[in-house]
């Protein structure tokens, strides 16, 4: 917002300067005409007198004149940098470099005047109030329909009355729909709160800021007039109800969205592990490390992009994606042919084993990258952010919800679409059967666990978009990744899928009344319970494979 | 199965060395000239009785782990519950010489700007009181967790999930101010335990020989379950649980019992705990420290008892030299002790030492393998 907006939204939020207002209003109806040249040599001459009375006249005159730079001249008054040469009583805008420019022109000042004395403008708080009015009026009239919303948007939060011969100037010269709409909220709350309106366009007034629907809507409509009529108040009820009715669904939206948004997060995180303990039943508490060398990777890989190839930079979070699937799965088979294959069957004995893993994977990383956080860029096609259904959601965000349902979606083909899933779901429901037919089990289960760790490290690139890139990242994962694939069912995807999105929903509706941390601590104990009734997850397996 | 002696000879030795050590340390280092080559020095007691304390934990560890095949990695928040209770005795001895002077209120109370005492801090200025809080509230928290877990015959890993998620839920429900536990601070700054000063040298070696005391009654009270019919019911649901239940025994029952006598016996530990250390926080409650138990566990040899203490002290002594020494690589040799330990030595030191002495002590457990096949067998 520039600062002529500021300033108009703080005078009409003052409330205090009706007259001036007023002022401004007729000043306003006059100048549905062009500029006259002599009506801005009037007003500039007013600033030459040097007195109070005259300098308020000239302001209320230079709003009638309106000429372009109208705006500037009134910021250099208002912060002292107007001037004039007493001599031809030439006014004369000082810019904040030094430099000087003519108020009637904004041609740059000749040097011969830049040389004589010149005299600053004086400026009281009466004055100051003047020019924030003056302002006000110009960002109705600015050429930028935005900030003509913005300044009708100010009057409507602060619904003064006399600023309604303005609005309703301003709405007949409007031709933007979104500056109209504005100007005519702006013009139903002040009726509304007016008690000598006509009761029936009262009515419609309310109707009209009801619309609004906002925190200022509600604010307008509970704060009636002592003594309206009836209908008035009647009408004013009903909006309210209206109003609450529209915000507690927005919020219910909002919280949906935001549940939705962690949701997706909890899914990347899990999503590798619902294949490494989900399809294999290997307990890997160095999942999180997966993720913690996915992060890395990205953030090597746009080093590395960074130094050498300066024009990929854009598409660097992109390179990192196939990288960090790369590196995690490499380390995944790595200890799984280490570590892991001389342990299954003994899932106890691998979940200490894989602690350790995760202990000194953490230190490696800690010992090699050093133990702060290191900084992921963002670039620049994720930063921002868009309205959905009224909620703001930055762009990165968004892309995360889009990626875990891509890796999702991927995985699900990966594994019911071709020959390497075809092998790895035989050798995990039967093993023995699986290698009679010819299938190395051994090699299913390195590059089973490959994959879960790589799809990890997949989802280490997303996280470092939203997440601290240090060696403890993935600690802070690993305990709510369990819990999604027990609760949504071990071996079933889908389950991943549901569990991860009805854990984050849930963790966001639970926050407006818990707060964070104990609405953290509401779903803890909440998925306990869940899995003490039902111990195999939302989608259980069910038959013999339940017992293998 | 023949029956499990009362003691057998390791025990009385680990009986006789604790006990030992109960009398000698603290008479070391209050009777001895600090320049003796025997003085136990003033840092080193309170260290020692900290690994004493963890020590206690261990046994209680390997009581549901080794005789029970209960793998929960929520045990520290038993213990870290024991020690909170003793930590609220201590905070309470305080008194008017905080330094906000408050004689009811501790600090951070006063800080937080509360008016009076919460409920669950009344009582906490009698020593009785604590430390019976101190077994009964891990206690009913085991007991009641338990009841629900192993009626829905909540088993294996997915019981070690859910007590690392209980433990989780407690340590950020105690990183809450509001809970009025102190916070991230949790409590600290104690003066007295029963009218002495907790830094006095003579006072810690009373604590010291309490925890000694402590153990070695620990000990006795684990041997004497292991060794009872209960014991063998315990140990026959741990390798052939749905057997067990199928000859007629309600399972979740001993299950629910051994448990919650664990965690009775963890809230001691941490209780005798806090005094040494000076300080509870909500740290104690994160899911690593319970993780670090197991495998105190691990090395010492599960399903020995005397194993798991010498686990607990072993590896927490190994943790103090590697931290002073050689601070970088202590989590490399963490890790590398979990991952050797599960791979090289199932049985820990103790099971590997009595295999390589080729002595099969009927005492001893029959072979890791019965836990292996218990892991094998189906849940259900």
């Amino acid at each position: 917002m520039t600062g002529q907006t500021m300033r108009s939204i703080r005078f009409f939020g003052g409330g205090r300067c009706g007259a001036l207002l007023l002022l401004l209003g007729l000043a306003l109806c006059a100048l549905a005409a062009p500029a006259r040249a002599d009506a801005l040599d009037d007003a500039l001459a007013g600033f030459t007198a040097d007195k109070y009375d005259d300098t308020e006249k000239a302001i209320a005159a230079l709003v009638a004149a309106a000429p372009p730079n109208g705006a500037e001249i009134l910021a250099a008054l208002g912060s002292g940098r107007l001037a004039y040469e007493p001599e031809s009583r030439t006014v004369l805008v000082r810019h904040a470099d030094g430099k000087l420019s003519l108020a009637r022109t904004g041609e740059p000042a000749s040097a011969e005047i830049a040389g004589k004395p010149l005299k600053t403008v004086r400026v009281n708080n009466r004055i100051r109030r003047a020019v924030e009015a003056g302002s006000g009026a110009f960002a109705l009239r600015a050429p930028d329909p935005a900030k003509r919303a913005a300044a009708a948007r100010a009057v409507f939060r602060s619904r003064e009355a006399a600023a309604l011969p303005a609005i309703e100037a301003a709405l007949a010269a409007e031709t933007d729909a979104g500056a109209r709409a504005a100007l005519e909220q702006a013009r139903a709350a002040i009726i509304v709160s007016k008690p000598d309106a006509p009761e029936a366009e009262r009515i419609a007034a309310v109707d009209a800021v009801a619309a609004a629907g906002d925190q200022d809507a509600l604010a307008i409509l509970n704060s009636l007039p002592a003594g309206s009529p009836q209908a008035v108040n009647d009408a004013a009820a009903a909006g309210i109800a209206k109003i609450e009715r529209w915000r507690s669904i927005a919020n219910l939206i909002q919280n949906l969205v935001y549940g939705v948004s962690l949701g997706s997060v909890l899914l990347l995180a899990a999503i590798g592990l619902a294949i490494t303990f989900g399809v294999m039943g290997v307990i890997n508490m160095a999942h999180g490390e997966m993720v913690m060398i996915g992060a890395y990777a990205t953030f090597l890989t746009q080093n590395l992009i960074r130094a050498h190839a300066p024009a990929l930079d854009g598409a660097s979070l992109l390179i990192a994606i196939p990288v960090a699937f790369l590196v995690a799965g490499a380390v995944g088979v790595a200890i799984e042919r280490t570590v892991i294959r001389f342990l299954y069957g003994r899932p106890l004995e691998t979940l200490l084993a894989t602690w350790g893993v995760s202990l000194i994977l953490q230190q490696a990383v800690r010992t090699l990258f050093g133990p702060s956080n290191r900084e992921v860029q963002t670039p620049d096609w994720l930063q921002g952010s868009i309205e959905i259904l009224g909620v703001s959601l930055t762009l990165n965000r968004i892309a995360i919800v889009l990626f875990a349902l891509l890796v999702f979606a991927g995985l699900q083909l990966l594994l019911r679409r071709t020959s390497l899933g075809l092998q790895v779901r035989a050798v995990t429901q039967n093993r023995r059967m699986a290698g009679s037919m010819g299938i190395r089990t051994a090699r299913i289960d390195a590059l089973t666990f490959g994959l879960g760790s790589g799809v990890a490290g997949v989802a280490g690139v997303a996280l470092s978009q939203i997440d601290n890139v240090s060696p403890n990242l993935g600690q802070g994962y690993i305990i709510d990744s369990f819990l999604v694939v027990v609760f949504g069912g071990v071996g079933n995807l889908w389950g991943t899928l549901v569990g991860a999105l009805s854990i984050g929903v849930a963790n966001k509706l639970l926050e407006p009344w818990a707060g964070a941390v104990l609405g953290k601590i509401v779903l803890l104990v909440a998925i306990i319970l869940f899995i003490q009734k039902k111990p195999r997850g939302l989608f259980a397996l069910k038959g013999r494979a339940v017992e293998a | 199965m023949s029956r499990y002696r009362f003691l057998d000879a390791a025990g009385l030795i680990f009986l006789g060395v604790v006990l030992a050590m109960a009398v000698l340390v603290p008479a070391s280092n209050l009777l001895l000239p600090p320049d003796s080559a025997l003085h136990v020095s003033d840092y080193l007691v309170p260290l020692l009785g900290k690994y004493l304390a963890f020590a206690m934990l261990a046994l209680a560890l390997d009581l549901v782990w080794g005789y029970c095949g209960i793998l929960s990695l929520g045990h520290g928040a038993f213990f870290a519950l024991g020690g909170y209770a003793m930590g609220m005795y201590l905070m309470r001895q305080i008194g008017p010489r905080g330094v906000y002077g408050n004689p009811v209120l501790p600090d951070f109370m006063v800080f937080l700007n509360w008016q009076e005492l919460p409920w669950f801090w009344l009582g906490f200025d009698q020593f009785w009181f604590a430390a019976l809080m101190a077994i009964l509230v891990p206690g009913a928290l085991a007991f009641c967790f338990g009841w629900f877990a192993f009626r829905s015959r909540v088993t294996g890993v997915y019981l070690s999930i859910i007590t690392q998620a209980m433990t989780f839920a407690l340590m950020l429900a105690f990183f809450r101010n509001d809970m009025g536990f102190g916070g991230n601070n949790g409590l600290t700054d104690f003066k007295e335990i029963l009218g002495f000063s907790v830094q006095a040298p003579e006072t810690r070696a009373a604590l010291f020989a309490a925890t000694a005391v402590a153990l070695a009654l620990s000990y006795l009270l684990c041997r004497w379950v292991v060794t009872s019919k209960l014991g063998k019911v315990v140990v026959a649901v741990r390798d052939a649980e749905s057997r067990t239940r199928f000859i007629g025994y309600r399972v979740e029952n001993y299950k629910l019992l051994v448990f919650t006598l664990s965690a009775m016996l963890a809230g001691v530990a941490g209780a005798l705990y806090v005094p040494q250390v000076g300080i509870i926080n909500p740290s104690e409650f994160a899911p690593a420290n319970s993780i670090e138990a197991v495998i105190w566990v691990a090395v010492g040899g599960r399903g020995t008892l005397l194993g798991a203490a010498l686990g607990a002290f072993l590896v927490n002594a190994g943790k103090t030299w590697f931290t002073g020494v050689l601070p970088d690589l202590w989590l490399f040799a963490l890790g590398g002790l979990f991952v050797a330990t599960t791979l090289l030595i199932p049985k820990g030191v103790v099971g590997a030492v009595t295999d390589l002495l080729g002595v099969r002590r009927k005492s001893e457990l029959p072979a890791a393998q019965s836990i292996v096949a218990a892991a094998k067998s189906p849940a259900e």
